[in-house]
């Protein structure tokens, strides 16, 4: 730090946001030269939670490394595994049956909408409203327990594997997931009753963090930031995969360019995703639930890239190989590690109290970006 | 455009580019001085638009590295694959992060898991590992850390 | 009615025939010591729990439940805990401002018990400008919390000294122009005199509109003054990690911490006194027996209910509200609350001299 402080004009003020903040969500650590309360530049440290994930999986087989990766963004580990089992069968070229697709998109859903309900109760709390936390925590106990129960997890699930999925479902999973959709639909108004409608909050985010669709797709935002800015980015819709295709669904978009049109994104794109859920509850094909796959996986030499679009944005997934049973290079394009890289842009010139604000509207997980 | 149109407006635009064959995007391999002239020209081409830069990485072939560059056009949604062979004792690029802001973050990264200098890079410093990374690649083959080495 | 002024009358009785003049006003002034600071605990272990429970029932938890009957102890095991931590000094701190800030805020708080009367004729010292000593002396509290701030040498805590500073001195003045408008009904700044002009009917009521506009500015600018959200930007956790206090712990912070609580409650209790008729009971014109059955609930339970009441609104706000940006929170006062109020004192004047008012 010493250097930094070197190089600072008179009367700004440094402060270390971070590795221990409770408005970073974890260790992301940023380095911002104030003046006043106004910010001047703001820049991430990253490595606090870096465990080398890429360098780990090349001594790992095509079906270890997969469960390394519900440690990334462990709010969307269904996701990052389904990134991975598809880039995986894209190499071996399986045929997945169509029961374990359907199972796979609906635990995607139900974790984007996970995902997004720990986002909103974060959120809240870091504009200074700790109640709604709560509220959001109500419904996500339900997916939870839903994954819980055909999981036998609760975070870090390891339920998608090359081929399918690892086990069939519960025999309750259907009556659970109608469940949860009953409570969330009678539920669901209270979030804009106490967050979005309150003045106070949409004064905190009108405005603030403002992001242009030209920057936003410059510094390769994707996921909800970048449809906060009006760009479409929704891979479900561009580049489909699974049965995406199939279903009915709108991709959200809102022109607002600011935080609150990223808010108002992650909390329309819960509905989405109860709608794709809706859809799909009963009509899960009976059959096979994951494809016979040789014990040991060996994927041909080349090169494969899948990308999918989890709860934060777009996580590509890139596999090298050799023709052997590990790969011989990974690169996960994490969403957040993008996102993350806008901070700076959008952060300088507001005040100190809007940064906790636009990067909670960022919806930064330290793991996903640091990997 | 599909792959066999980017591959002929490639060529017109620089005709020492090689394809490799495979793969479900086009995949061209491009000298490392060649390279910011041609990524300019994608970005540039209207017929192009490559404005997405989804994913830059390095790959270590233990005799050479090779930059993989990631693109996708929000405009016309079509993809492609740049691959630049680096010297492995001397890996010297050019920085995208005037024609794509998200290379500067991703320069970084691989700037420190690779040792790949990137000229004129606005911020070339350690983004991830603590001080004193500088030289250790982790992410090279020959990485070897004599105190934290897991072996599996 | 065995009430408190009885309780309070009959010690002084006691004690001056027992002992000579002097020696039984000084054993008064012990023992009024002693019950301040008696009450200055036992409110601060009260408005906790209280706090905590309910936070807990709005966001759909239990709240503490393991300490004691229903958890009520809680607090109580929360202070030994606190007593027995150590009581660390950073040492790039200002020592001695660092170990003066808490007790400042503390002897604030206590100074802010004497006017306030409690129950009829009970009351510590019924001293003439009762009211302009609470608003002057509670603004000493911004300079202990600059002291805190200041001493800490830490930036999160100087920067929310400065937020805090901005903050109190600004609302003061629209609570300051909400109390004068009550004021200028009652021609009196001592508090026994406001509260009986309640006798009849409480302000709020009989003041008209402009009375309930005064209130609600009085609520909202009190709020601000102690600190608490959506006006907490002193502390704001998640910008500031914990604002003016980062650097307290122990016995220190609990110090903050309980005189935080303390002047909630005397604010509140100010504001029950000028809106809610204070000790008053509740009485509705002609209905004889409803009044007459309001008198036989003592008075210091009118008192403590409305002071609750008035307690329980501003925890309603904290557990319900996100915070306000620090330039936000300065616009709501100069350029809404204090011409809001400057206008309504106007009116407030102009129904107290044309004595439109009840």
């Amino acid at each position: 730090m010493v250097e930094e402080l070197g190089k600072t004009m008179e009367g700004d003020l440094i402060i270390n946001v971070g590795p221990q903040h409770p408005a970073t969500h974890g260790v992301l650590h940023l380095v911002i030269t104030l003046n006043g309360e106004t910010i001047k530049n703001v820049e991430p440290h990253l490595g606090y939670i870096h465990r080398s994930i890429e360098k780990m999986s090349e001594s790992l087989t095509y079906r270890q490394f997969i469960y390394v990766t519900s440690r990334m963004d462990y709010l969307s580990a269904h996701i990052n595994n389904h990134a991975c089992a598809l880039c995986v069968e894209k190499g071996l070229q399986v045929e997945v049956p169509a029961r374990a697709q359907v199972i796979r998109v609906l635990m995607d859903e139900l974790t984007r909408i996970a995902s997004h309900e720990l986002w909103w109760g974060a959120m809240a709390m870091d504009l200074g409203a700790l109640t709604p936390f709560f509220y959001a925590f109500r419904e996500r106990e339900t997916i939870n327990e839903i994954m819980e129960e055909t999981c036998g997890a609760r975070l870090t699930m390891n339920y998608m594997v090359p081929g399918g999925v690892l086990q069939d479902l519960h025999p309750d999973f259907q009556r659970k997931v109608k469940e949860f959709i009953q409570l969330y639909k009678r539920k669901i108004h209270e979030y804009d009753e106490l967050v979005t409608g309150n003045i106070i909050f949409q004064n905190r985010m009108k405005g603030v963090g403002y992001l242009s669709p030209e920057d936003a797709i410059s510094y390769g935002c994707s996921g909800p930031v970048t449809r906060g800015s009006g760009v479409r980015s929704d891979v479900r819709k561009i580049y489909p995969y699974e049965i995406y295709d199939k279903l009915e669904f709108d991709e959200v978009l809102e022109t607002g360019c600011d935080s609150f049109a990223r808010y108002l994104v992650r909390v329309r794109e819960m509905e989405q995703s109860v709608r794709i859920i809706e859809q799909l509850i009963d009509n899960i094909p009976e059959g096979d639930y994951q494809a016979k796959t040789k014990a040991v996986l060996k994927l041909p030499k080349g090169e494969f890239y899948q990308r999918v679009e989890t709860a934060r944005g777009e996580l590509g997934v890139y596999i090298v190989s050799e023709g052997g049973t590990t790969p011989y290079r990974i690169k996960y394009r994490s969403p957040g590690f993008s996102n993350l890289s806008v901070l700076n842009k959008i952060a300088t010139g507001s005040k100190l109290g809007d940064l906790v604000a636009m990067m909670g509207t960022l919806d930064l997980v330290i793991p996903d970006i640091d990997r | 455009m599909q792959n066999e149109e980017l591959k002929a407006t490639i060529t017109e635009l620089l005709p020492a580019a090689t394809f490799e064959e495979g793969g479900e995007w086009v995949n061209v391999q491009v000298e490392a001085a060649d390279w910011l002239a041609l990524a300019q020209a994608l970005r540039n081409n209207p017929a192009l638009n490559f404005d997405y830069l989804f994913c830059l990485t390095c790959v270590d072939w233990k005799t050479h590295l090779t930059m993989v560059y990631h693109l996708s056009s929000t405009q016309y949604r079509h993809n492609m694959v740049v691959k630049v062979k680096l010297d492995r004792n001397k890996p010297e690029v050019e920085t995208l992060s005037a024609i794509w802001r998200t290379a500067e973050f991703h320069e970084r990264e691989v700037y420190e898991m690779f040792g790949v200098n990137f000229l004129n890079h606005p911020d070339l410093r350690l983004l991830i590992l603590p001080d004193g990374w500088e030289g250790r690649n982790p992410l090279r083959k020959d990485f070897e850390d004599p105190i934290n080495m897991i072996k599996l | 009615m065995w009430s408190l002024s009885q309780i309070a009358g009959s010690i002084h009785e006691w004690l001056s025939t027992t002992f000579n003049p002097t020696i039984a006003l000084i054993l008064e002034m012990v023992i009024a010591g002693v019950a301040i600071i008696g009450l200055f605990a036992v409110l601060g272990l009260v408005l906790v729990i209280m706090e905590r429970k309910v936070a807990a029932w709005i966001q759909i938890r239990l709240g503490p439940n393991r300490v004691g009957p229903k958890g009520l102890l809680q607090s109580a095991a929360d202070t030994v805990k606190l007593l027995v931590k150590e009581g660390m000094t950073p040492d790039g701190a200002d020592k001695f401002l660092f170990n003066l800030a808490p007790f400042v805020a503390m002897i604030v708080a206590m100074l802010l018990m004497a006017p306030i009367a409690f129950a009829k004729d009970f009351q510590l010292w019924d001293l003439n400008i009762g009211v302009l000593y609470v608003s002057s002396v509670s603004s000493i509290m911004v300079i202990s919390i600059l002291m805190a701030g200041w001493s800490s040498n830490n930036k999160y805590s100087l920067m929310g000294a400065m937020r805090s500073g901005a903050q109190i001195v600004s609302y003061e003045l629209s609570a300051g122009l909400a109390i004068l408008s009550i004021v200028v009904l009652t021609g009196s700044l001592q508090i026994s005199e406001i509260v009986q002009s309640q006798a009849n009917g409480w302000w709020l009521f009989k003041g008209h509109i402009p009375a309930i506009i005064a209130f609600v500015i009085f609520m909202i600018a009190v709020t601000a003054e102690t600190n608490r959200a959506p006006f907490d930007l002193a502390e704001a956790e998640s910008e500031l990690t914990a604002g003016f206090h980062t650097e307290y712990s122990g016995m220190k912070f609990a110090l903050f911490f309980l005189s935080e609580y303390v002047n909630v409650f005397i604010v509140c209790a100010i504001g029950a006194t000028l809106f809610l008729g204070g000790w008053m009971p509740f009485h509705i014109g002609n209905w004889e027996a409803f009044n007459h059955i309001m008198d036989y609930i003592p008075s210091s339970i009118w008192f403590f209910g409305k002071t609750f009441f008035l307690i329980f609104l501003i925890m309603w706000f904290r557990w319900t509200f996100p915070r306000l940006r620090i330039d936000q929170l300065l616009n709501l006062e100069w350029k809404y609350l204090l011409p809001i109020s400057m206008v309504n004192l106007l009116l407030m004047t102009a129904l107290a001299i044309l004595g439109w008012h009840f």
